[in-house]
Order: C-alpha cells, then structure tokens, then sequence
C-alpha cells in the first residue's frame, strides 16, 4: 500500500481492520454487560424464590413483544446491508428506516412496563419495593439496571442508525464501501443479543 | 534492510515541526501517533509530579507526629488522590501510551495506528477524564476519602465527591480500551511485508498482550464504577447489606479489572527492558519465544488471582486457597523473563549507560516487589500482612521499581530520538544514585513497618514505628530530589541537548532506521522485513 | 479501491428470513415452555434455546459463520472468560 507523504495522515481504507476493531469494540460490551450477568448469577443462586416472584410480576407481555420487535429489527439491519451490497441504495434506507422505528418502538414499549411498575411504587427506594424482601429488592435492582444500560445502548444505537442512514442517502456509503453499514449493523445485533438473554433472566426463567 | 535515515535532507521533515498548522491547535487536532504520545507524555508528567507532591506531603504528614501537619481527613483525601492520580492517569497508561503510541507504528514498519482518529480520541478521553477527578477535588464537599479503591460501603455513604471523582475513572478507562483496540488491530492489520508475528520486537508483543487486557478487563470496572453512581444516585442496593445486597461483590467486580490491570501496568515496561537489554548487552535476546508467550501467559494467568486482594475480606476457603493457588502459578511467567533477561547478559559485552542502568533497576526492584507478592499470596501469612505497609511497600516496588523505573528506562532510551536532542548522560547517571537509595529507603522501610505490624491509611502512627517513618520520609525526599535533577536535565536538553543522530545507541529495531526526530510518515518507502530482530553480530548466528 | 474483493459473500434476503422466523419459532417455545411447565423445563430451556437464539444472531445476521476462524475463536474466549470470572467468583459465593 503505498502512500504519499504529507501532513495529514491519509484515512488508508482497511475493511478488515475496522471490521476487526468493531467485533473488539462488542467485546468490551459484552463484558460490560457481563459484570451485571455476573451480579444477576450471584443473586439468583442466593433468592432463587424472590427472584421467581419478582419474574412473575414482570409484564412477560411487553418483555416478549419487544423480543419480537427487536428480532425483526436485527432482520432489517441485517436485509440493510445485503441490499447495499447489491447495490440498492433506497431499499437500504427503506430496511434502515424500519430498523430505527421498530427500535422506537421498544424504547415506547420500555416506557410504558417502567412506569407501570414506578406508578405501582416498585423502583429503587420506591415505597412499595422497600416493603417487599430484600431478595426482590435486588430483583429488581438488577432489572432497572439491566434494562436500563441496555435501554441506554438501544438509544446510542437509533442514533448510529440515524447517522448511518443519513450516510447512505448522501452516498458516502456505496455497494463498494459500507463498511461504516456492516458495523452499525454488528452492534445492533449485539444489542439484540444481549436482550435475547435479558428475556429470560428476567421474565420467563426467574 | 534499507538505512532509512538516508532519507533525501529537503524531503526530510521532523514530525516536530510545526508547518501547516500554527502552535497548540496542531498539536492537540493531530492524529500522529508520535504527536499524540507527546501529548501524552506531557500530561503524564505534569500529574506524575502532582501526586508525587501529595506523597511528599504525606511522608511530611507522618513525619510531624504531635500534631501532624494536616487533619485526618485531609491525610485520606491525600492518599486517594495520590492513588487515583499515579494509578489511572500515570502508570496504566504509562510506557504503552507514550512509547507504545511513539514506537509500536514504527517498529512493525507501519505509517501509523489502524485508526488515528481514535487514537486522537482516547486522548481526550483521557484529558477529561483527568480534568473530572481534578473537578472533582474542588467541587462538593471536596476530594474524595475512600482511597482509591472507593471500596463499598464507605464510597456509598462517604460526603466527599465520590460520583464525580468516580465518573472521571470511568472516562479514563474509555481511553485505555480504544487505545487496546487500536493496538490489537494495528498488529494485526498494518505490519510491514516480510515482518511475521516471529520477526516483531518483542515490546510489541508486549503492548499487544496489554492491548488484551485493555480490551476485556476495563469494561468491569467500567459497569462498577456506574453501579457506584447509580447505588448514591437510585439507592439500586446491589451492594447494600441493608437491601440484601453483597459488598464482597464490588470487591470482585473491582478487582476482576484492577488485578488485570496491574500487568497493563507492567507488560509495557517489561517490553521496554526487553527492547534496552539486547542493545546495551550487545547480545541477542535470550529466549524471544519464551519472552513473548510469557506475555500472553501473564496476561491470561493474571485474569483468574484477583481474590488475593481479598484473603481478609470474609470469602469462602475455597475462594481463598483458590486464588491462592493462581497467584503462585502467574509467578511463573514473570520469573521466565526474568532468566530470559539474565541469560541475555551473560557473555555479553555490558554498557552501562543511563537507559541500561534504569533498565537493570527495574530488574532488581522488580524482583523485590515480584517475590514479595508471593509472600503475600500465602494465605496465613497474608492475615497478618494485608492492609499494612508491607502492602504498600510491595506495591510500589512492583509499579514504581517496576513500570516506574521502566517508564523512566524508556524516556532516556528513546529520548534522542523522538526529539532529536541527546541529553547530559552523566548527569543522568548522577541523578540514579539518590533514585536508587532513596527509592529504598523509602520503600525498604514500608516493608519492615509493615512486617512490624503499621497499618496503611493511617494518618498517623504509634510511636514505636516512628524511626521506620522518618527513614522512609527522608528517603522520599531524596528519591524525590533524584527526580527532580533527572527530568531537569531532560527539559533543558530538550532546549539546549546536542543534536542526536538517528541511532546513538547502536539499536537494531526499525526505529532506529529512521531520522531523529521521525518524519511525519515514519518511512519514505515501507520496508520489508528480510530476518528475526536483535541481530547484533550477523557473522554469529545463535 | 482494493477492498471491493474483500466484502466477498452476501447472505441472501431468504437466509436471513429463514433465520428471522426460526428466531421468531424458539422464542415461541421458551415463552411456551417457561409458562406452561415453569418448574421443572424453565431453567433447562433457557439454557439451551437461549444460547441457540444468540448463536444464530452471531453466525448468520452477523455473518461470524463466514469470518476467519481467528475471529470465530475470540468470540469464544470472551465468552468462556466471561463464564471463567462467574465461576470463579462463585467459589466465594457458593461457599457462604
């Protein structure tokens, strides 16, 4: 790769390099994650009986609607990028669009079970938790943790998307150079991974 | 292999030079992987010397007994923000993002990092990091008192600015992942035709291992340190006894990175004696295999001891002998670099210029502060020694004598050539002497206070370890004074040194190929990569 | 630009479809098996359907099946690193 010198550093193109430092990127977030994994693993085997009750109360409704939302919009990302590959840029924006409401649509979803559960006064300090045992105290401690980190990533995430669309509409992202697509894509699907085990930790398995 | 430093003298234009842009801006809008390890260099040295004045400051605090100098409180905010200071903002960073950032690039033959612009970012990352704990100081109800550590339930209950103080953490780790990840792919991605991963100097081996630990360790203490927020912030009780929650539970959490993180600390420097010891031995490396996978090794081995921080703290037996058993196996790869080290000496014919000398303290020192760590990893005797000042001692003659005297290593090693300018080697040898005895004294004497039973974080003391204080204070003075004369005469050889040629040393990894100061572009042509590295006699093949 | 080679396989709108609906299928089956025999399958079910789900997520959406095995490989470390620091902190846990 030769390169001419001068003063700013030419942006060389390495796809594999920054498909590479993407993947590295998702595993610092896995292990972020992790450490919360490793709180809930903990805690389960302590309150295994007020970790089940606290599952129960759970609105498994909304937990399984926004697994299914956000599946289908691991879908679209993923239809996102084959299509920019064959080189069709509107239904690129079309798959990129759907992806970015399916995941408003999760974030509405999220809104509503919170304040569902803050209107019956189950949240940190809140007067109904603070009644309940200390088991489910940590039940659901970890439940606003977790959802909400990962609610955090889902809103980092509509804002990528947004930015990438925004980058596909202006043809800075072609059929020969969507890097910057594939690996918006790989994030959102790591989004989605983590959801897909948060479902059952908390809602269905608890 | 082409003598780069032949480069064509009208063509040839120092990275130092300040065309194009004026003044600070291209500086501080430079994605140069050599501009932004100055960067670093330059703001890892001005908090070097802050804390160092903190740890002055305590040292006079246990010299004056009755009255101390300074309230208790402001002795517990002293120690935090020492700890705070010379852990996240000088040794974590250390030799990796100064010299890793300088050199890994140009030693694989490479123009510059996979992602420059990231690069640029980590170091904001870490300036406003560092800008936030200093906040941190001086906002609310001040500096936070926890010890560096935050440990809970104190970091959850204490006055002081704890959020601040820990947000500020959480950004600093921001900067050590992106650079991990920027060095793992650079590796990977950008080595010169001809340069195998068996052709690499081995301090690139050692800031890839570390780019690992970077990569997957941070991230723990990242979620921690947000669940500290979130605890003061929601009461989420995840740590909170009264709440059902596990406070032994950040301590693993905190430990499973900071444990990890010690060998972020020390891969890099123990990368850069490997790179010293073959150029002023005038020898091969001993063992370049074993030096290499012994990096990974400790970085893999070094994932599973954290709970030797913990022997007191009221884990199960089995956690305990456990972690016992792993903190005697990570040993093990250290001690096979340091025979590696110790086998390339011998036979060879020993210069023992600034670079060396600081390069053969780090051995000693290091060794001291090694074998006293499996002292401590033995869990009877580990009951009486915890949280004493054998503790402290152990601690800095492993990060201080160990990436301390490293650090310091690197800066008279490859001083000349990323500025261009040879500092006064005498007055560097000169200044060794009260580094050495002083650095012992001090820390010699913690070892002994700490044997007799003097407990750390104590603002104060019993009388009948006053001697071993006032040793140990003296001897801060002086290392502090050996300081002081060592980087003076860095600063006025960075205005007034003699020009340096491209290899003052005699060096023979790619760097040394180069002008000195490096162009902008590391190389007019891309080399390529004909043999091992450390090849100094080429008619004596070992 | 040399890297057009490189991007190499497109995965077809009907693979990813497939592995959309046979996602959409195990979710049906945990929730089904979760609810209808809580006590005795809830727990094994998670333990299978659930790294299944996100196995499928890994190899076919984020194309892993088609990456380098060095790519593959590091996905599994970190996962077994992640397994590893759980574990070990359960020899503390599991023993008060």
């Amino acid at each position: 790769m030769s390169i001419e010198p001068s003063h700013e550093h030419p942006v060389h193109k390495d796809y594999e390099g920054s498909k590479l430092g993407m993947w590295l990127f998702l595993f610092t977030e896995i292990l972020l994650f992790g450490g919360l994994f490793l709180l809930y693993s903990v805690y389960r085997a302590r309150y295994p009986l007020d970790f089940h009750t606290g599952g129960q109360h759970l609105n498994t409704f909304i937990g399984v609607a926004n697994t299914v939302i956000l599946l289908t919009s691991s879908l679209t990302v993923a239809m996102a990028i084959t299509a920019m590959q064959k080189g069709n840029r509107k239904l690129t924006m079309l798959c990129l669009g759907t992806t970015i409401v399916f995941a408003l649509m999760f974030l509405v979803n999220k809104y509503i079970e919170w304040m569902g559960e803050i209107r019956r006064g189950i949240y940190p300090n809140g007067p109904a938790l603070l009644r309940l045992p200390n088991g489910e105290k940590i039940f659901y401690g970890l439940y606003y943790s977790m959802t909400g980190l990962h609610g955090l990533h889902v809103m980092a995430g509509i804002v990528a998307l947004s930015i990438t669309l925004d980058f596909v509409r202006r043809k800075k992202i072609t059929n020969t150079d969507f890097t910057k697509l594939e690996n918006v894509g790989l994030y959102w699907h790591l989004v989605d991974v983590i959801w897909i085990f948060l479902l059952p930790l908390l809602y269905l398995a608890a | 292999m082409t003598n780069l430093a032949q480069s064509d003298p009208i063509e040839y234009r120092s990275f130092l030079d300040m065309e194009g842009r004026k003044g600070i801006l291209s500086w501080i809008l430079s994605t140069d992987h050599k501009r932004i390890g100055i960067l670093y260099l330059a703001v890892m040295l001005t908090l070097f010397f802050v804390a160092m004045t903190i740890g002055v400051l305590m040292r006079i605090e246990q010299l004056t007994l009755n009255p101390p100098l300074f309230a208790p409180q402001t002795y517990n905010a002293f120690f935090t923000v020492h700890g705070v200071i010379m852990i996240f903002m000088f040794v974590l960073p250390g030799a990796a993002a100064v010299f890793g950032n300088f050199f890994l690039p140009i030693m694989i033959g490479a123009r510059d990092v996979s992602f420059p612009r990231l690069n640029l970012l980590s170091w904001y990352f870490f300036i406003t990091g560092a800008l936030v704990v200093i906040l941190s100081l001086f906002t609310g109800k001040g500096a936070p008192d926890t010890g560096w550590t935050f440990y809970v339930p104190f970091s959850l209950r204490s006055g002081t600015n704890v959020p601040l103080g820990v947000f500020g953490v959480f950004l600093l780790g921001f900067s050590s992942i992106l650079t991990g990840i920027n060095f793992i792919t650079t590796v990977h991605r950008l080595r010169a035709p001809g340069m195998t991963w068996h052709r690499m100097p081995l301090f690139v081996w050692a800031n890839y291992a570390t780019a690992w630990v970077q990569v997957l360790a941070t991230p723990v203490i990242g979620v921690t340190l947000l669940l500290v927020i979130a605890e003061r912030l929601f009461g989420i009780g995840v740590f909170d006894p009264a709440k059902g929650g596990d406070p032994l539970l950040y301590q693993h959490l905190f430990w499973i990175y900071s444990h990890p993180a010690v060998y972020i600390m020390i891969l890099p420097a123990m990368g850069v004696i490997t790179e010293i010891i073959p150029t002023f031995a005038h020898r091969t490396i001993f063992g370049y295999k074993a030096i290499a996978y012994s990096s990974i090794g400790i970085a893999a081995l070094g994932s599973l001891v954290w709970g030797h921080h913990m022997f007191t703290s009221g884990m199960a037996d089995t956690a305990n002998v456990v972690f016992s058993l792993f903190t005697f196996l990570v040993a093990v790869p250290s001690a096979i670099k340091v025979f590696n080290w110790t086998a390339t000496l011998h036979k060879g014919s020993i210069e023992l210029r600034p670079p060396m000398l600081f390069a053969l303290t780090f051995v000693f020192l290091f060794l001291i502060g090694g074998l006293t760590g499996l002292i401590q990893g033995a869990l009877n005797v580990n009951v009486h020694l915890h949280d004493t000042y054998w503790i402290v001692g152990h601690f800095h003659y492993v990060m201080f004598g160990g990436t301390g005297m490293g650090f310091f290593a690197a800066l008279l090693y490859w001083f000349p050539k990323m500025f261009g300018k040879m500092y006064n080697e005498k007055v560097a040898t000169i200044a060794w002497f009260p580094i050495f005895v002083g650095f012992n004294m001090l820390y010699g004497s913690m070892l002994y206070l700490g044997y007799m039973g003097m407990p750390r974080r104590y603002y104060t003391h019993l009388p009948q370890f006053h001697a071993g204080h006032v040793i140990a204070s003296i001897g801060g003075f002086i290392l502090a004074a050996g300081l002081v004369l060592l980087f003076a005469n860095l600063v006025v050889a960075l205005f007034k040194g003699k020009k340096a040629g491209p290899n003052p040393w005699g060096g023979v990894t790619l760097e040394w190929q180069t002008p000195s100061p490096p162009p902008f572009e590391n190389f007019a042509e891309i080399p390529k990569i004909a043999d091992r590295p450390y090849i100094f006699n080429p008619e004596v093949s070992r | 630009m040399e890297h057009s080679e490189e991007h190499g396989h497109i995965t077809p709108y009907r693979t990813l479809v497939s592995v959309w609906l046979l996602l959409l299928l195990l979710t049906a089956i945990l929730v089904f098996v979760s609810t209808a025999y809580q006590d005795i399958l809830a727990v094994p079910a998670m333990l299978t359907i659930t790294p299944l789900k996100a196995g499928l997520v890994f190899f076919y959406f984020m194309h892993l099946k088609h990456e380098k095995p060095f790519l593959k490989s590091l996905v599994v470390v970190v996962l077994v690193l992640l397994i590893v620091f759980i574990g070990l902190t359960f020899t503390d846990t599991a023993n008060r």
